[in-house]
């Protein structure tokens, strides 16, 4: 009954304590956006391993730009799990430009009205400026002698590889698999089934992101192998000489990480032309290059030529297409209930 | 007779030291240790490294972005823990024990689900995105919640909100309000009983409370993982920690435990300013 | 000295009902229900059978057995420890007590994310004391006896401070009294002491056992996250569920945590009140 009484002042207080709220969320506001001045900013949001590649490339980027216009610009980075970075752009993250692992999360995005159809097709080769591919990051001198996916099923050997659950690079490494099961047993999916069965029994710690088995692997000494980006792997290979080894799959797959313009963003931000500018510069000779020497494959065969030594460029790569896209391999491989339940949770 | 005591003696200081010697273990090994291990790894590459990797642009703004959160989250929580401890120890009413409940959901639900919670309410798929838009145009503001500083502040917030709170209680449960209701009974003003009879009971909990609240503010992870996307500018130190332990290189891991040091003499800091609360709070008792 | 009159329908003496109510429920309501209420709101647009298809899928059960199995586990060792560390801090006198007392705070103070980075570089096979533990055959990171660990460090606090205070407010006087009646010492601890703690016990456990089962940060480095062995914990799960933007799912898990986490407070808040109660009228 107080509270009826009371209840003038209820609705007077309460009016203090949203209007409180509010003035907070305000002034936090302002305090975000009074530093920078008029500069156009353009947000990048990518995934774990191109946090490397996209701060050289950045600063390239930002020097050709005001090279050509004589403005200053900022660009902003967020890396993260690529699914996860795909769902924090559909619930409202900043963001002009994605450039993600695979196709399908881009494909969500665009599922939410935030990108427009075709994209596949704004830029060269599918969208995808670089490529690159799976392999075997194994320890110094290859002491369990793994030359190929068939040594990864042999007792014994312990096998690092993210969820293709919550990882989109582990998926890549599930289809590489079943691909070289299916060539070397003649299209037999039931064969193939038993194939990546035993691989999966190998697996002894399944890190949610590449990044995490990455650590498990290097920094923690988990495992014999690790299944892992080929940049991934070149980067610890530099980053710890003589201490690990690369061995590329007789068949592997070719990723194609996709970019993309988030145009419902852009058009908000005015960043639509410098959106386009700068995911077209990443095709140049000079962010090539630099492509190239951050590990990944550069999409201009020329320029991909002349990292010919550190590129293993003659393994059997398929694509993404020969499983009838993303979708028809989600459906089939990665949903609830789909294979990989499977033969994973028996 | 005399010889009875001194066995039992015997086997009291026995009991008192194995105990001692357990205890001591259990902290060195679960706590002591963890933090002797952030320290080593933080200065593995020498010293200069260690401030080199405090000095990035990155860390710097996350730690702004730290402080600012922890700040306005104590500010709050403190307002609010005095006012609701007052309520749900003066007053009887129906649907007590649900309300001072609901006020400690957020010691126990997962930090994920609240990272989610605000993003089902304010992200763009959430049903106070259109208010926030209708704001936003008709003000010609451009406020954006998640993914964004004041998302940071409000998860910060809601995972310490019931810290204050929760030390003050016990304190007025136990002093009992006589004395209020006295100086109520002798006609004095609500602000004026807060001050003179309350808040005397309760100052040392109410400290301890925003020192719990500090510690717990400046550490949250999950939440804000949740909710936090832009190095450099919405990162609180927690998150940049998760960022350079994932670039992957020997160098930033080595950073990212720098990084976590400066926490871990945050918290020893905050630790040591509690016992010194404790300290007087006894002395004055 | 007369007390203040207490009439059978009370009248509310001391002032500002109305006033923290208002401010209380407003807070409340802004900060903490209304978000959650969202996961609610989200979850209820799918149907029962829907509903519990998801919370009952394999991954999903087995998930919230080794969340509630371990955070139990925790909370046992926890009370354990946290008794003999209070017993310890509040009865006897050393050298370093001060600074035990002041580092039970820390795993509070620490984030999350720093507590499992290094506890699983600790317990993994290239740590102290990982190395030697794997060297007798027990492997700590990458299993459940890895969760268990993170979730002592993360849950120590509640179980210490749960019951400190109870057993200084205990001040020696029943021992005594127990003790010259002619107990012995240790029929004075299981049958006066241990009676008397129990509540607060029982609320350490029950709170370090709720943080347990929705621990995220200090868990996933340290578990391996592998459904085969059965060592993804329910907020990995979540969050397992929402990178596929699963979102069904994933606010059909969180609501039943969210149950979960309720039902636990609730009863630590009876515990409480009937305390305090017992306290009051003493």
């Amino acid at each position: 009954m107080t509270l009826l009484k009371n209840k003038k002042s209820f609705k007077i207080i309460s009016l203090i304590i949203a209007a409180v709220m509010f003035s907070c969320v305000l002034s936090s506001c302002s305090g975000s956006s009074s530093d920078e001045s008029k500069k156009l900013k353009l947000t990048n949001v990518s995934y774990d391993p191109t946090r490397e590649l996209y701060q050289k490339y950045n600063e390239a980027f930002a020097k050709y730009y005001k090279s050509e216009t004589g403005e200053d610009i900022e660009i902003v980075q967020s890396h993260g799990g690529s699914g996860a970075q795909a769902r924090s752009v559909i619930e409202g993250a900043d963001s002009d430009v994605v450039t993600l692992a695979l196709a399908h999360d881009i494909t969500l995005i665009e599922q939410s009205g935030l990108i427009e159809s075709g994209w596949i097709d704004e830029f060269d080769n599918d969208s995808s400026p670089y490529t690159s591919t799976i392999v075997f990051l194994v320890r110094k001198d290859n002491p369990k002698a793994i030359k190929d996916w068939n040594d990864l099923i042999k007792d014994g050997v312990e096998i690092i590889n993210p969820d293709p659950k919550s990882s989109g690079g582990a998926c890549w490494n599930f289809l590489a698999a079943w691909q070289y099961a299916l060539n070397n047993n003649k299209n037999d999916e039931n064969k193939a089934k038993e194939f990546v069965t035993k691989l999966y029994q190998n697996v002894t710690v399944m890190d949610s992101g590449a990044r995490g088995a990455t650590t498990t692997f290097v920094e923690n000494g988990q495992g014999d192998v690790l299944i892992a980006w080929e940049n991934e792997a070149l980067n610890s290979v530099a980053e710890y000489p003589g201490e690990y080894e690369i061995v590329t799959p007789s068949v592997s797959i070719l990723a194609q990480p996709s970019v993309a313009i988030v145009d419902g963003n852009a058009e908000k931000d005015g960043t639509e032309k410098l959106a386009k500018q700068y995911l077209e510069y990443l095709y140049s000779d000079e962010a090539q290059k630099i492509i190239g020497e951050s590990g990944y494959r550069p999409s201009n065969k020329k320029i991909l030529k002349t990292f010919s030594d550190k590129f293993d460029l003659n393994v059997d790569l398929i694509t993404i297409n020969d499983f009838g896209g993303w979708d028809a391999a989600y459906e089939k491989f990665f949903d609830d209930g789909a294979i990989f339940d499977e033969i994973y949770n028996g | 007779m005399d010889y009875y005591d001194k066995k039992q003696n015997r086997s009291q200081k026995v009991t008192k030291y194995l105990l001692i010697a357990v205890s001591v273990i259990f902290i060195g090994v679960m706590l002591v240790l963890p933090l002797i291990s952030v320290i080593v790894n933080s200065l593995k590459e020498g010293i200069e490294f260690y401030f080199k990797s405090l000095s990035t642009e990155f860390v710097t703004s996350a730690l702004g972005v730290t402080v600012m959160a922890t700040l306005i989250s104590v500010g709050v929580n403190t307002l609010f823990g005095i006012i609701a401890s007052w309520l749900l120890t003066r007053f009887e009413f129906r649907g007590k024990n649900t309300l001072s409940t609901l006020i400690d959901i957020p010691f126990s639900v997962s930090p994920v689900i609240a990272g989610l919670a605000f993003i089902m309410t304010f992200g763009r798929l959430g049903w106070a995105s259109p208010v926030v838009d209708w704001i936003n145009s008709t003000f010609g503001t451009d406020i954006q919640i998640v993914f964004a500083l004041p998302g940071v502040v409000l998860a910060t917030i809601f995972v310490t909100f019931p810290f204050i709170s929760r030390e003050i209680i016990p304190v007025l449960n136990t002093v009992g309000h006589d004395e209020e209701e006295a100086a109520a009974l002798m006609g004095a003003k609500g602000l004026k009983i807060f001050r003179k009879i309350t808040f005397p009971h309760i100052k040392w909990a109410l400290l301890y409370g925003v020192i719990l609240c500090t510690a717990r503010a400046l550490g949250e992870f999950g939440a804000v993982h949740a909710l936090s996307k832009t190095r450099g500018q919405t990162f609180t130190l927690p998150l940049e920690i998760d960022a350079l332990y994932m670039s992957g290189s020997a160098d930033s891991i080595t950073a990212s435990f720098a990084v976590s040091s400066l926490l871990v003499i945050m918290a020893i800091v905050v630790l040591v300013a509690r016992n010194i609360v404790e300290y007087r709070a006894k002395k004055e008792k | 000295m007369k007390k203040p009159l207490k009439v059978k329908h009370k009248v509310r003496v001391i002032p500002g009902f109305g006033l923290t109510m208002g401010i209380t429920v407003a807070m409340l309501s802004m900060l903490i229900i209304i978000p959650l209420a969202s996961v609610l709101l989200y979850s209820l647009r799918l149907s029962p059978a829907e509903f519990f298809g998801l919370i009952t899928a394999p991954n999903v059960i087995s998930a919230f057995v080794t969340s509630i199995v371990c955070a139990l586990i925790a909370a046992f060792i926890n009370s354990i420890f946290g008794l003999i560390l209070a017993w310890v801090l509040v009865r006897y006198d050393f050298f370093g007590k001060r600074i035990l007392d002041g580092l039970i705070e820390l795993p509070f103070a620490l984030p999350t994310a720093v507590a499992g980075i290094t506890l699983s570089k600790m317990y993994s096979n290239t740590g102290f004391p990982g190395g030697f533990l794997s060297g007798i055959g027990l492997d700590v990171s990458y299993s459940h006896i890895g969760i268990v660990v993170a979730l002592v460090f993360i849950g120590i606090p509640f179980t210490v401070r749960s019951v400190q205070p109870v057993l200084e407010s205990l001040d020696g006087q029943y021992e005594e009294a127990a003790y010259i009646l002619g107990a012995s010492r240790r029929k004075t601890f299981f049958k006066v002491i241990l009676p008397e703690m129990f509540p607060s016990l029982l609320t350490g456990f029950s709170l370090a056992l709720a943080r347990g089962i929705g621990e995220y940060g200090s868990v996933i480095y340290i578990s391996g996250n592998s459904a085969k062995n059965g060592t993804q914990v329910v907020s990995y799960v979540i969050m397992q569920k929402l990178e596929r933007m699963d979102y069904s799912s994933a606010t059909a898990i969180a609501l039943v945590m969210l149950i979960i986490s309720f039902v636990l407070m609730f009863a630590i808040n009876i515990i409480q009140i009937r305390r305090s109660r017992r306290v009051n009228a003493m």
